[in-house]
């Protein structure tokens, strides 16, 4: 009997894929496409992003070409709750969040993954760009080889960033199969099979933010009282002017700032105690250690450490050499913190380190796991290595910096010089 | 095509072979315009006039000219409801109707009070009943139509028609029935249910989509709904659809002939089928009125599972069923009917209409009652509500929130 496979079909072009090549592969495929949105929500309002009405009958044509059978799930609440609560929460406690990796990590690979297993499929299949590879070192435990996850082939379109949470469990019930393509090959197997997807072009907006204006939907969506005007202070102290409240404000972010002081400014921190946006010179962002909570592991448990890895902070950011080490975090009343934590020694300070974004741990092009940024840890300088000195860091500028640091990475995206939302190069999560 | 279990007759039936067969010349072959002088013209018109004698009969109606074709149940609906409305705009704008129709009713209904129209929707009780007191007291001077549903298409609750018919004629108020589920399942009469209009529709009864049809008793005031041409006594405009036409009246004939030992053997399965599923599945309740019900539906709400999940592992099984809950059109909204009539929340997402058919076999029954208990406990062994009841956390909404009799007679009583 036919392996059946569940693919979770948003109506963009990867998934369509996804579902045409696991068809090729001899599987029992059906498709299923998650509605996040009460279509009725849509009127007068523009969304980007996946899982709308237009994505549903894009997915519904791809099924129909292939011959599967399509569902249209509803996951409007587990949305509401998972992603856009999270979001909002984020932005409260004066972090940056990721909501597709909270998508990926609640819906897909969770709530969708379990339910696809309950209707009596094998597997669960997205059209992420990432591999699995199932030929890992044996697990200390036993004698079970273990999966590991890996960067896509395609590395300029690698998902493996907001990944970076799943388990052994996991990994042994789902498929990328895009993984192993390049993005124009994904397009010519769509244009090969008539997909209306073919040319759709990657999604470019947070899926449930309307009009790609996410300051606006915060304001709407967050009480008041939980968004605060403050104080904005340069980092010696002095006082510079009163900010809008934390959800107009991000790590890195040079524009917005309402100030003139002759030379740019940059958000450096959001206190939270205070509710004061700190500001600085462009070195000011810069900060070569970290504190990450939540960590997972991708095979199961915590390698010895302290352990030289990459790690990327976010998901344009080119992973920098670093060292991990076992760190403590103590859990406040307002921030729970739950699970392991590490600390992240850079070899070169890094720009922009983000609370609330994902840190996520790379061995070459194996993800050994990751976590969430919960501080910047700020101290005397470490010693480090001069040879990493300023070449490191301007090769960082290359991928982060340019025209002001980068910290509203929402989804896998990279959003430069600070809310130039349309030099935005980015491709959703699928 | 894969061969399914098919036990979702409420949405649609297939077309008998013997249905097919009198479609099939007006789609090979007999092309002519019914309205043409010639005889190519003549052929069709006889087909659709024969055709209307036996729609006619399946109702009890003696003269076939008392019923006009339509392009389907819901326009036989809309027709009734608007054309009765606007007819009548000068004496009244107040329409009386139930708050379990089919959203042909209820959304022609909106549409009316957006006109300006006033319409009262009457509740039921616990079982889907509709009380007769309930639409005498909603009637006023102003009000100039009564509408209300035979059997409810989701839980197969049959309404007292027949005392609503009487008070409608001691006050003069045209009643509309939309009998859509039950025309050509259960006996239909225009006379006992003392109706003014009914609508049906040919697919829910072995016939083809496309085509149903209105009664209309003569006297009844009600405009024309599609203006155009001199097509059925210049009632209902449009060329006729006449293999459609030809097909509804063959179901029809062929219900008539077959309405007796379908339902005996239809209703046995339906029987066989909820004990069983009563017996093998926790936690589980039949929705609908145990008198009054129609003997091909089963509604039930399975606890802490969602019917859209229910739905989807039960196709993969090779079995069509419906929800009361499901997302295919993009809202999901848990059924009209079952919050009218105070299903709670919880039940109403898990809930499940099996409705059978005449094609149904004991084989695919037991199939059923095989497959459904364990796509139940495979979508439970994943749901958090199922995990917090098995652990003691949770008590079981049946057990709770279900009124006793009592509570419903309560409920009527304070018209609630």
């Amino acid at each position: 009997m036919k392996q059946k496979v569940v693919v979770a079909m948003s109506g963009g072009v990867d998934s369509s894929v996804a579902a045409a090549l696991l068809k090729e592969q001899g599987f029992d495929v059906v498709g299923i496409t998650l509605k996040t949105r009460n279509w009725d929500d849509e009127a007068g309002k523009k969304f980007g992003g996946c899982c709308g009405s237009s994505d549903f009958f894009d997915a519904r044509s791809v099924a129909q070409a292939l011959d599967i059978p399509h569902y249209n799930f509803d996951y409007v609440e587990e949305f509401k709750v998972s992603v856009i609560g999270y979001f909002k929460e984020s932005y409260q406690a004066a972090e940056t969040p990721n909501p597709c990796i909270a998508c990926n990590q609640f819906v897909k690979f969770d709530r969708l993954l379990q339910q696809a297993r309950a209707l009596g499929a094998d597997f669960l299949a997205t059209g992420h760009y990432a591999r699995i590879d199932t030929n890992g070192p044996q697990s200390p435990s036993s004698a079970v080889r273990q999966y590991r996850l890996k960067k896509a082939l395609d590395s300029s379109k690698d998902q493996s960033y907001v990944l970076y949470h799943l388990s052994q469990a996991q990994l042994a019930q789902l498929r990328f199969p895009v993984g192993e393509f390049t993005k124009p090959e994904i397009r010519d197997i769509a244009r090969k099979y008539g997909f209306v997807t073919a040319e759709k072009p990657d999604s470019q907006e947070i899926c449930f933010v309307p009009n790609n204006d996410y300051r606006a939907f915060l304001v709407d969506q967050i009480p008041a009282e939980s968004r605060l005007p403050g104080p904005i202070r340069h980092k010696d102290g002095s006082l510079l002017g009163q900010h809008r409240g934390f959800p107009f404000y991000t790590i890195g972010q040079r524009s917005g700032l309402g100030l003139a002081v002759g030379k740019p400014l940059y958000v450096v921190a959001l206190d939270k105690e205070t509710n004061t946006v700190i500001v600085g010179g462009k070195d000011d962002i810069l900060a070569d250690a970290a504190v990450i909570r939540n960590v997972a592991w991708v095979g199961g448990e915590a390698p010895a450490l302290p352990i030289r890895v990459s790690v990327k902070i976010r998901y344009k950011h080119i992973e920098a050499p670093a060292s991990l080490d076992a760190a403590r975090l103590e859990p406040s009343p307002g921030a729970p913190h739950s699970g392991s934590a590490v600390s992240v020694q850079f070899e070169s300070p890094q720009s922009a380190i983000t609370p609330g974004q994902a840190a996520v741990f790379y061995d070459g092009d194996v993800v050994l796991g990751g976590g969430v940024i919960d501080h910047i840890r700020r101290g005397p300088p470490t010693a480090r290595p001069i040879s990493y000195g300023t070449e490191a860091i301007v090769k960082q500028g290359k991928g982060g910096m340019e025209g002001g640091p980068v910290a509203e990475d929402h989804c896998n995206n990279e959003n430069k010089g600070g809310n130039v939302v349309a030099s935005l190069e980015r491709n959703l999560p699928r | 095509m894969k061969k399914f279990i098919y036990l979702d007759h409420n949405a649609t039936t297939q077309l008998r072979p013997e249905v097919v067969d009198a479609m099939l010349p007006h789609l090979k072959g007999h092309y002519g315009n019914a309205s043409s002088i010639y005889q190519l013209g003549q052929e069709e018109r006889k087909a659709i006039d024969q055709a209307r004698e036996k729609v006619a009969k399946l109702i009890g109606v003696a003269k076939p000219e008392e019923v006009v074709f339509t392009g389907g149940g819901s326009e036989a609906i809309n027709w009734a409801i608007k054309g009765v409305a606007l007819g009548a705009r000068a004496k009244g704008r107040h329409i009386v109707t139930t708050k379990i129709e089919h959203s042909a009713v209820l959304n022609s209904c909106k549409y009316l009070e957006t006109l300006g129209w006033h319409v009262t929707y009457v509740g039921a009780d616990w079982h889907g009943r509709v009380k007769p007191g309930h639409i005498r007291d909603a009637l006023t001077k102003e009000t100039v139509l009564v509408s209300v549903m035979h059997a409810n298409n989701e839980i197969g609750t049959l309404e007292p028609v027949a005392e609503i018919g009487q008070i409608c004629r001691q006050k003069g108020i045209p009643l509309h029935v939309d009998a859509v589920q039950s025309v050509g399942k259960m006996p239909v009469s225009v006379e006992e249910l003392g109706c003014d209009l009914l609508s049906m529709a040919a697919h829910k009864f072995y016939g083809p989509k496309g085509v149903g049809g209105l009664y209309i008793r003569p006297g009844t005031r009600l405009h024309a709904f599609i203006h155009g041409g001199h097509h059925e006594r210049n009632r209902r405009a449009g060329t006729e659809n006449v293999a459609g036409i030809a097909g509804m009246g063959i179901a029809a004939e062929l219900a008539l002939k077959d309405m007796k030992s379908d339902e005996k053997n239809v209703r046995q399965l339906r029987d066989k089928l909820e004990k069983a599923l009563l017996h093998e599945i926790e936690c589980v309740r039949i929705n609908g009125d145990p008198e009054h019900r129609m003997f091909n539906t089963s509604n039930l709400s399975i606890e802490a599972v969602e019917g859209e999940g229910l739905i989807v592992g039960l196709d993969m099984q090779g079995i069509c069923v419906s929800s009361g809950s499901a997302c295919s059109s993009g809202q999901t909204d848990v059924s009209h009917v079952l919050k009218a009539i105070g299903v709670p929340l919880e039940l109403a997402k898990g809930s499940l209409r099996l409705s059978l058919g005449r094609e149904n076999t004991l084989e695919e029954i037991e199939k059923v009652i095989d497959v459904l208990p364990k796509v139940v406990d495979r979508l439970r062994a994943i749901s958090p509500l199922w995990g917090d009841y098995k652990k003691g956390l949770r008590k079981s909404v049946i057990g709770e929130k279900t009124p006793s009799p009592a509570i419903s007679d309560l409920r009527e009583n304070l018209k609630l």
